[in-house]
């Protein structure tokens, strides 16, 4: 088990398997297709990530550097985070970018019960330890436990 | 972050929930990213990515809903993305009942809550909205709600504008407060360059694969790029602003850019020259071989890679005006060259519907009409977002378009020679 503190966007504790994207989430990309037609595990729809291609991102804590692509990123998490197809935290090695960000805040004022963890500023070391299936606690203060 | 008492005020819910809310995600997005203050909003205009009634998106129409009942509307007129349904672009009997009573069945209820919130005009549906044709174009130094990754790319390094890439909603979080938080591409120091690009090809490289090679290398950090002026010059004529809409708009999708500068260029580049780049900034080199490489990575998502193109778009982002004009040219050369009367490939060029309008002024309209053409004001992302069109062998020149779809890349060249000669 290790340990790694970040720093927390949006607040909230949770338990999930890790899936890990070592490059960036294109948001629009990967959830496009599942909001679309009813995919309830939000099977992600991204061609150009091989590591998260086809896998399901729904109830999961997904690993990642950061999120690129269309300025409708935040919109689609939000609508993921609506549905309740959204990933169970959003984990970021780097700063976060303003799109996930917008998604994350947007669900967090606007919604009830949309709410998603986010803890963003964990550094290369997570991303590198991390490994699909692994479980992840996310705790207060920006911890995140992976074993 | 530091907010005046007006904005503590607002906060606090003197302007009641909804503007409270408002306030409340401004404050929570300028605080995730280190913000000191809301600085005021002055260009003339916005401009929303969310112009498709799609049904998935009904949690933002619910949201759109509540901000028009309860009068928190856009203080500014807006344009927004373009539509994505035409009914001029090539579709069968199943992909117009699925567009239209499945997947696009809230477009018409959708465009009535943008007017109420402040839309331009119902021309006002483009990616390009800096066109002068439609009017939205912002000044030196002002700052914006902008969303759209594309847009907000060319606003910041071609017009020298301020504006950070945010998301769809937070646009017109903006719009409806007045302000935006200060931070990122928004001060000076968030516009430096992190990254310099050396251009070393032998021939003037295509934009959107020299903007996917950048994005994809620096993300969301701001590229130098230098090596550019052989072929673009110093002075940002029509054809330089649409190669620089192409590149941009693949920095953005391909990456996360949204601001670079080209060196003797772009206004700030011209300003302030290499003073613009940090210290400390890394270096990439892009030749021939790089461009090749990038390519050559893309993923092919036809079924049968040796499908013969059912259909191919140009114009994601729309085409310019001057580009529209350069295309008919092409095609009908090409058309010429192999004796062909028409294209072979269903084509469809997209541009914004006031540049439409007035193409359709010029001799040039009747002559690409003449090639079989077809010309839209359509979205092709939107209009390929769907388990029909996924199936479909679909060609583009777009690399915004690769990235979300599963349309296949070729150089401009490449789907001339397509198109107009079928090999």
């Amino acid at each position: 088990m290790k340990e790694f503190i970040g720093r927390v966007v949006t607040p909230g504790v949770v338990t999930a398997p890790a899936v890990v994207s070592h490059g960036g989430l294109n948001t629009l990309a990967s959830f496009q297709g599942a909001l679309q037609f009813g995919d309830k595990k939000a099977t992600c729809g991204d061609q150009n990530n091989p590591d998260l291609y086809n896998k399901q991102l729904a109830g999961k804590a997904l690993c990642l550097p950061q999120t690129i692509g269309s300025t409708t990123g935040g919109l689609v998490l939000y609508c993921a985070c609506a549905m309740e197809r959204q990933p169970a935290c959003m984990l970021f090695s780097k700063p976060i970018d303003s799109l996930a960000a917008a998604g994350a805040i947007l669900a967090s004022v606007w919604l009830e019960g949309g709410n998603m963890p986010v803890v963003d500023s964990l550094g290369d070391e997570f991303l590198n330890y991390v490994k699909d299936g692994m479980s992840i606690t996310v705790k207060d203060g920006g911890v995140v436990c992976v074993e | 972050m530091y907010l005046t008492d007006e904005q503590q005020a607002v906060l606090n819910g003197s302007q009641g929930e909804t503007m409270a809310k408002v306030m409340k995600t401004l404050v929570m997005y300028g605080d995730a990213f280190g913000a000191d203050k809301l600085v005021a909003v002055t260009s003339e205009y916005n401009h929303l990515v969310t112009s498709f009634g799609l049904k998935m998106m009904k949690p933002v129409f619910d949201l759109m809903q509540q901000l028009i009942d309860a009068g928190a509307i856009s203080g500014q007129k807006f344009s927004v993305d373009p539509r994505p349904l035409d009914k001029n672009v090539p579709a069968n009997f199943l992909q117009n009942l699925i567009f239209n009573k499945i997947m696009y069945a809230t477009q018409e209820s959708y465009e009535k809550q943008l007017e109420q919130l402040g839309l331009m005009n119902d021309q006002a549906f483009t990616c390009a909205c800096y066109f002068d044709e439609v009017g939205n174009t912002p000044k030196k130094g002002d700052i914006l709600s902008w969303a759209e990754s594309s847009a907000v790319v060319y606003a910041n390094s071609v017009l020298g504008a301020r504006c950070n890439r945010n998301s769809g909603i937070m646009d017109v979080m903006g719009s409806i407060a007045g302000c935006v938080p200060n931070f990122g591409l928004l001060t000076d120091e968030g516009r430096k360059a992190t990254w310099i690009v050396k251009v070393e090809c032998k021939e003037k490289p295509e934009a959107q694969l020299l903007g996917s090679a950048i994005g994809m290398k620096v993300m969301e950090d701001v590229p130098y790029v230098m090596g550019m002026e052989k072929w673009l010059g110093t002075e940002l004529n029509d054809e330089n602003k649409a190669y620089l809409k192409d590149f941009g708009a693949a920095t953005a999708s391909n990456g996360a850019v949204g601001l670079y500068h080209i060196a003797n260029l772009t206004p700030e580049a011209k300003e302030q020259d290499e003073a613009l780049i940090a210290e400390g900034a890394q270096v990439y080199v892009i030749d021939d071989a790089e461009l090749k490489r990038v390519q050559d990575n893309y993923p092919v998502m036809w079924k049968n890679p040796a499908a013969k193109p059912k259909l191919c778009f140009v114009g994601c982002p729309h085409l310019s005006m001057e580009q529209l004009i350069r295309w008919t040219e092409d095609v009908e050369k090409g058309l010429k060259e192999s004796g062909n009367k028409k294209v072979l490939v269903p084509t469809v060029f997209t541009t914004a519907p006031a540049v439409k309008e007035a193409f359709e002024k010029t001799e040039y309209a009747a002559r690409l009409k003449a090639t079989g053409v077809v010309l839209s004001y359509i979205c092709p992302l939107m209009y390929m977002n769907n388990p029909l069109c996924k199936a479909m062998p679909v060609m583009t020149c777009s690399n915004k378009l690769r990235t979300y779809t599963t349309a296949r890349f070729y150089t401009e060249d490449e789907i001339l020679t397509k198109i107009t000669k079928g090999v």
